[in-house]
């Protein structure tokens, strides 16, 4: 038992980076913004398209795909959020935004449905189904290369926010977009690239996505209530809290499912998301410290 | 704002399959007025029916239009129903059994559509077949055989394929004929809480516990489960000669499939109770050379030497393109309910629906693409043929049980190591 229970934790860990990678644009896009992105589920389909097509019609490797994928959902995130977002009032924004890309998620499933039709597939390459031995473990290679990848992807987008300029003007675009109009921040524009850059982290989360689950057009309403559910425990606009709060999602999730039953292995998450609310309303990290300089 | 937004509508709506939306101009409905003139020159018979054509259960839900479609076509090649033309009124339901009722509430009281053909899954059969039964509608389906369908005693109600429970019954009778020394000797259950995978599990439990197999594992998993790693990985821990296993779709037999190779745990048998049988969709998703060994039940498949199964092989074919492999077993069901609902417009020259529950309930032998039809009082097929199909030397869909039916091949046994 103590074995199963250590191995539930450490898939945990690693699942849970995989979930992280997914919602860490979610969390940025409605921290700094203030928009509930409910296309990110699609948008996770999408980059797991897009390292399809890659890998099986030009025989390009998942993560060398990503050298693609992440700057073309980068271009989409701009396109949306030009097209859509901005014109948006501010007063309603958080509100509409999640009726326009609700919208928007509609449009992607439907081409995405009418290009790939509603068969599964899953992404194929040599690390996926093998797995190395350690510890008496065996852990599945994808799911730490997943992992590794989250944890620079989630640095990186840490230090554009916190240690750059672009970020300062970012979070000084979050704290009064007037003010910062101000002081000369073109705030317009600071929108649209952070929106590309949360939809442009979307692709890696995508790719491990679609490497660890067999998945077709309409994979993205399972994971939108799920990634949602994270970034409200992490604390809206925290990447660190996105990490974490997927991790613990997973953690509590498998603990339960190996010592109890896979039956209550979701409610006690969610009765744990319910705990943590009412304890820290703006969730383990808060939206308060996504703010801070 | 307002235009984008209007915009944005338009785009939603213009999409083929959100949910509620109609599919009435389907192929089937050009077919009905250009094929025959005498055909087309009736009033069509509007048949109406709620799929999943997006959602959890998209991939069988657009298999079963497909076979819709094509028994529609079929059907206004041969003269139609007493004559007149058939055009399909089908709604998406998004796989909501909510949705489902509602559509087929709109389709009998507003769209008023003349007979109706069941959904996918027992899921959405068990709340949509009350909605027929209100308006006294035949509700002739094939993808609804759980027992929880037939608990409410409904009268309009006919399965036309396998009762759900005995799903695996060859493949339990066939695990009691091997020899105690080459018999496995433990057995995993996993099951999602579907009411069509759980009887199917408990039911080969049963049985394969009285031929001694011994349950070193058994747990049921909600269906909204997205990761099933954890559950897959408890499974290889305990090391079970044989798996299994309860799925209603691609995704949850590809994931167990996944984590057992990461496991490295090859269980001597592998079966599932629905994934394997959707053709290329499966093999896209595990793999062709992983697939190898795996077993499911199924009371169809393209090779099976019935003439008008072998003629709808070809149809499909021709219309969809492919290879007759890779077609979807759905369609055969789909297929199978038309021409039920034929056979019995035809014998009652009506098509009344009550005189159509009354036909069918009256013992009557039928024919389909699935083989033969008769119903009980509950509306179970009781003449449905079951078998056990297993992916064999990478790709070739096989029947393998009853060891006797006449074309099964050996059974693979073991199971070949992942990938080989």
């Amino acid at each position: 038992m103590g074995g199963a229970v250590a191995k539930a934790v450490v898939d945990g860990v690693l699942t849970g980076g995989v979930y992280a990678l997914m919602a860490a644009g979610l969390t940025l896009i409605f921290g700094v913004m203030d928009i509930i992105n409910i296309a990110q589920g699609i948008l996770v389909v999408l980059g797991a398209y897009l390292s399809y097509v890659l890998s099986q019609d030009l025989g390009i490797g998942l993560f060398l795909g990503l050298l693609i994928t992440i700057p073309s959902l980068f271009v989409i995130g701009v396109a949306v959020e030009w097209a859509f977002m901005r014109r948006l009032q501010e007063r309603e924004r958080t509100a509409l935004s999640i009726l326009v890309t609700y919208g928007v998620a509609i449009v992607i499933e439907g081409i995405l449905e009418l290009i790939f039709g509603p068969n599964y597939v899953q992404l194929r390459a040599w690390y996926v189904n093998q797995s190395f031995h350690v510890l008496g473990f065996y852990l599945p290679y994808i799911y730490v290369f997943g992992f590794a990848l989250a944890v620079f992807l989630l640095g990186v987008l840490y230090l554009i926010l916190y240690r750059s300029r672009f970020g300062r003007s970012v979070r000084a675009s979050l704290q009064d977009r007037a003010a910062a109009r101000l002081v000369g921040v073109n705030v317009e524009r600071v929108s649209t690239i952070t929106f590309g850059i949360g939809i442009a982290v979307t692709a890696a989360g995508g790719m491990v996505f679609g490497a660890t689950n067999a998945f077709n057009a309409n994979s993205g309403y399972d994971l939108i209530s799920r990634l949602l559910t994270i970034v409200i425990l992490g604390g809206l606009g925290s990447i660190g809290g996105a990490l974490g709060a997927a991790v613990f999602m997973t953690v509590i999730e498998g603990l339960v499912a190996v010592l109890w039953s896979p039956v209550w292995a979701t409610l006690v998450f969610y009765a744990a998301l319910v705990l943590v609310l009412v304890i820290k309303p703006v969730g383990i990290f808060g939206q308060r410290a996504a703010r801070a300089q | 704002m307002a235009v984008c937004l209007g915009g944005l509508m338009l785009a939603a709506c213009g999409k083929g399959s959100s949910a509620g939306s109609s599919a009435s101009s389907t192929p089937a409905s050009k077919a009905a007025t250009g094929s025959q003139s005498s055909v087309a020159s009736k009033k069509p018979v509007v048949i109406g029916a709620s799929l999943s054509l997006s959602g959890d259960f998209s991939a069988d839900g657009q298999a079963f239009q497909r076979g819709y479609e094509l028994w529609a076509d079929y059907v206004n090649h041969h003269g139609g129903l007493l004559g007149h033309p058939v055009k399909l009124d089908i709604l998406s339901d998004a796989s909501s059994p909510t949705q489902a009722v509602t559509n087929y509430e709109k389709l009998i009281s507003s769209n008023h559509v003349a007979l109706t053909f069941g959904p996918f899954s027992s899921l959405l059969t068990i709340p949509t077949s009350k909605v027929a039964a209100r308006y006294g509608y035949a509700f002739v389906e094939g993808a609804g055989g759980a027992p929880d369908v037939f608990a409410a005693g409904l009268h309009n109600l006919f399965d036309v394929a396998t009762p759900v429970a005995n799903y695996m019954l060859p493949f339990a009778k066939w695990v009691a004929s091997l020899p105690p020394g080459k018999r496995p000797k433990t057995a995993a259950y996993p099951t999602s809480n579907d009411p069509f995978t759980e009887p199917v599990i408990n039911k080969a439990k049963s049985l394969l516990q009285k031929a001694g197999v011994r349950t070193v594992y058994y747990k049921v998993f909600p269906a909204e489960v997205t990761d099933f790693t954890p559950i897959a990985d408890q499974v290889a821990t305990t090391g079970a000669q044989m798996v299994v296993l309860g799925s209603v779709d691609v995704p949850t037999v590809s994931a167990f499939m996944q984590a057992f190779e990461q496991q490295h745990y090859n269980p001597k048998v592998f079966i599932a109770s629905a994934g394997p049988d959707q053709g290329q969709a499966f093999l896209k998703a595990v793999g062709t050379s992983n697939a190898n060994g795996v077993m499911v039940p199924n009371g169809w498949y393209p090779g099976v030497r019935i003439a008008a199964s072998e003629a709808m092989v070809k149809a499909y074919v021709a219309k969809y393109g492919g290879s007759p492999s890779g077609i979807n077993a759905d369609v055969a069901e789909a297929f199978s309910v038309g021409q039920v609902v034929a056979q019995a417009v035809k014998a009652t020259h009506s098509l009344s629906n009550a005189k159509i529950i009354s036909y069918l309930h009256s013992g009557v032998k039928l024919s389909s693409v699935e083989g033969p039809v008769k119903f009980d009082s509950k509306g179970e097929n009781i003449a449905a043929l079951q078998f056990i199909f297993q992916w064999q030397h990478n790709g070739h869909f096989v029947q393998v049980l009853p060891t006797k039916a006449p074309g099964s091949q050996p059974v693979l046994f073991p199971k070949p190591a992942w990938g080989s």
